[in-house]
């Protein structure tokens, strides 16, 4: 498993991605992408959907990616990376390439659970020999911070604004990772920035199988959430002690959950600190939309925990 | 040898000739059969090119995109709203200057939903930054495939190519084809050889950067030289192709019967067939008529074009879809070709056969011989139409 001295090596060795990016000062991204990125040591190839990272890290005639890396559109970057895949077995079926090489596609939440989840799953279904992970920020961060289904509810968007009438987004986000497991491919887990070693481990361990891959990677955008700048770290970690966002990962069909926290930190902890959702925290009469939020955390962590159960029998005792 | 065989058929035939890498494709009426000829071929070894079976023709052209880049060779097919859905990413394809060749069935677009042929779906990508190029039998639509891998590979070209086949008039009939057989068709073909392909990972390249008012400009305008060079590019591969095969494909057009000829239909696609049928009756008849049926409609040939027509009286130009709230597409760049000449002939622009309605040999000697007495005007004229 890969510590951060390997890490750091690799980093050092293969500067696959470059800085002078232009993500905003305090963005998680970039930690996220180069810790997958160092997390492999084959020779990759990267595609990336429209989208933050993608819009500042290619701008022509500079560019971030030491490693080959192809931009084509918003919603088909499964299909892409799939075509690269379906190239690389053609080529090598017939002598032209004989290296190992292996395919990463980056997308963020909108590019993932929205306009490319249909690419997606097309390319799940076919098997492709991919790792899909998707940066998600929780928001169309790109075009000006957009609602999308991965947005939790209540949040403040600009296509979901605090009104007078509706307060935020009405409706929960979706569970993409379910989703993805339920194409049963090889592995699926989710991640954070706030724990870039079990994030490390997580690529290692996907890029053990051949076959679709997927982990969906909680990613703070200070400038979307409305937190400090120095806060993509805290705040990731917020949600993970407050069981928002929970780490665990589907391998071969088994859940296991990473982190279990041992105290019980209410989900309001994670919500004070990010202005998308300060309403709640002002107008008293918002008050029970922050219950109603801790029920949906409640009731989407004893579901995983069920789920752990039934797949794992080994699995340690829900604390 | 000679054989009989659909369209569809002939198109199959010549891809797994070209046996390129990759085949993205997603079914659609009346191209399905493409796909389902590559499909047997794969299945049963014939060739060893990976197929991508994808969920829609937009990952098809998606996944084009990406093994085009890796440095595959690539093919797909589709028709009408299969191409709607492609269209976003066949810009891209143009952009990055991928020489994907794909067979378009032409297929009327939605709505009213219809799966008979016009060239609305032609149309539609016409601006793409694709070759476009037009059959008038399964014959050529078997020849200028393996003539488009040639000129979309070429290296001053790079782009993606269509050939346009009529819809069940061309892909689902039986005709009479000899396609070449495999050594010298392959020969023909060659191998491709890619630039910064993504599978060289030893030269990491950026594929599809993101580009602001100060580079996007001259990105666009470098895309033009690609396209500026397909016309002596087309000319030449043609020649190679009659040399390695007896076959006289010459120039952009074929002329038929244009010499002396007074009263002329422009037509692209199967429909010329018809039309030589209705110049050779009025021709019995002591009447000069004539026929010019456009092979490379992207790019336009203008400059050849206005001069194999500038002698003539009349010309009826037939397009095969409305370009609401214009002239016909193919009208208007005859049109355009005549722009900067003093010596023109009276144009009049023709609409036929949208949705599938047939336009018979009677349609077509009757606008020929109305022509006479035309009186030339911007309005739209119906060929076979109900009002
Ligand atoms: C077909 C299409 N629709 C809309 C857009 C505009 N668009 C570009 S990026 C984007 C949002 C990206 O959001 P997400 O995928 O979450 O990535 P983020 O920027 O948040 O990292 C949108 C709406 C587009 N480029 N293409
Ligand atoms: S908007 Fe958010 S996700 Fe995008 S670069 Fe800025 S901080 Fe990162
Ligand atoms: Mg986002």
């Amino acid at each position: 498993m890969p510590n951060i001295k390997t890490l750091a090596a690799r980093e050092e060795k293969q500067a696959r991605f470059a800085p002078g990016h232009s993500l905003c000062a305090g963005c998680a991204e970039p930690m996220v992408v180069r810790t997958i990125l160092n997390a492999i040591e084959d020779p990759v190839v990267v595609a990336n959907a429209t989208g933050c990272l993608e819009v500042a890290t290619s701008r022509y005639p500079g560019s971030s990616w030491n490693v080959p890396w192809i931009h084509s559109a918003f919603e088909n970057v499964a299909a892409t990376i799939a075509g690269v895949e379906a190239a690389y077995n053609a080529l090598r079926r017939v002598g032209k390439v004989d290296r190992r090489i292996r395919f990463v596609a980056f997308a963020g939440d909108g590019g993932t659970y929205d306009i490319g989840l249909q690419s997606l799953s097309g390319a799940l279904e076919r098997g492709h020999d991919f790792l899909y992970v998707c940066l998600n920020n929780e928001a169309y961060m790109n075009t000006g911070v957009q609602r999308s289904s991965a947005t939790p509810a209540c949040a403040s968007a600009t296509t979901s604004p605090v009104g007078d009438a509706i307060p935020g987004k009405p409706q929960d986000r979706k569970d993409l990772t379910s989703i993805v497991a339920a194409h049963h491919v090889p592995y699926v887990a989710q991640a954070s920035v706030a724990n870039l070693i079990d994030l490390a481990n997580k690529v290692e361990r996907a890029m053990s199988y051949e076959g679709p891959k997927f982990i969906n990677v909680h990613v703070t955008c200070p400038l979307g959430w409305r937190t400090k700048r120095d806060s993509a770290v805290p705040m990731a970690k917020l949600a993970l002690e407050t069981r928002y966002w929970p780490l665990y990962e589907v391998e071969e069909g088994r859940y296991k959950v990473n982190y279990k926290p041992k105290k019980d930190v209410p989900v309001e902890e994670w919500l004070k600190g990010q202005g998308r959702f300060r309403h709640l925290f002002k107008n008293p009469d918002l008050k029970s939309k922050i219950d109603d939020f801790q029920a949906a955390v409640d009731r989407n962590w004893d579901e995983l925990l069920r789920k752990e159960r039934w797949t794992q029998e080994d699995a340690p005792e829900t604390p | 040898m000679r054989k009989v065989m659909t369209g569809h058929k002939a198109v199959a035939e010549a891809m797994r000739q070209i046996e390129p890498n990759v085949v993205a494709v997603y079914p659609i009426t009346p191209q399905s059969e493409i796909a389902e000829y590559y499909a047997e071929y794969v299945h049963n070894g014939l060739v060893s090119t990976e197929l991508v079976p994808v969920e829609s023709e937009h990952s098809a052209m998606s996944a084009c995109v990406g093994a085009s880049a890796a440095g595959a060779r690539v093919m797909t097919a589709t028709a009408s709203q299969g191409l709607a859905l492609m269209v976003e990413i066949l810009y891209i394809a143009a952009s990055m200057r991928l020489p994907i060749v794909m067979a378009l069935a032409n297929r009327a677009l939605s709505g009213p939903i219809n799966i008979h042929c016009d060239h609305s779906d032609a149309y539609l990508a016409r601006d793409a930054g694709a070759i476009q190029i037009f059959a008038e039998s399964a014959q050529e639509a078997y020849d200028y495939t393996l003539i488009a891998q040639r000129l979309a590979e070429h290296n001053q070209v790079r782009l993606p190519a269509i050939v346009n086949l009529d819809g069940f008039t061309l892909t689902h009939s039986v005709q009479v084809v000899e396609p070449l057989d495999d050594e010298p068709a392959k020969k023909f073909v060659g191998s491709y050889k890619p630039i910064y392909p993504l599978l060289d990972v030893d030269n990491p390249s950026t594929w599809g950067p993101f580009a602001m008012p100060d580079y996007y400009f001259e990105l666009k305008r470098a895309q033009v030289a690609g396209i500026e060079a397909v016309p002596e590019t087309f000319l030449e591969v043609q020649k190679e192709y009659e040399k390695a095969t007896g076959r006289n494909y010459r120039g952009f057009f074929e002329a038929y019967q244009l010499e002396d000829a007074e009263r002329v239909l422009v037509v692209m696609g199967s429909t010329a067939g018809t039309a030589k049928v209705a110049v050779d009756e009025l021709r019995a008849a002591g009447e000069k008529v004539g026929l010019l049926k456009v092979w490379l409609y992207r790019p336009f040939p203008y400059a050849e074009v206005a001069e194999a027509l500038s002698h003539v009286k009349q010309v009826a130009v037939l397009d095969r879809a409305i370009s609401f709230g214009a002239q016909g597409a193919l009208y208007s760049d005859i049109a355009t070709a005549f722009a900067h000449r003093d010596r023109r002939p009276a144009l009049f622009n023709y609409i036929y056969g949208l949705g599938g309605r047939d336009t018979t040999t009677e349609h077509l000697t009757q606008t020929l011989s109305e022509l006479k007495s035309a009186r030339p005007g911007e309005e739209l004229r119906y060929i076979g139409l109900r009002e």
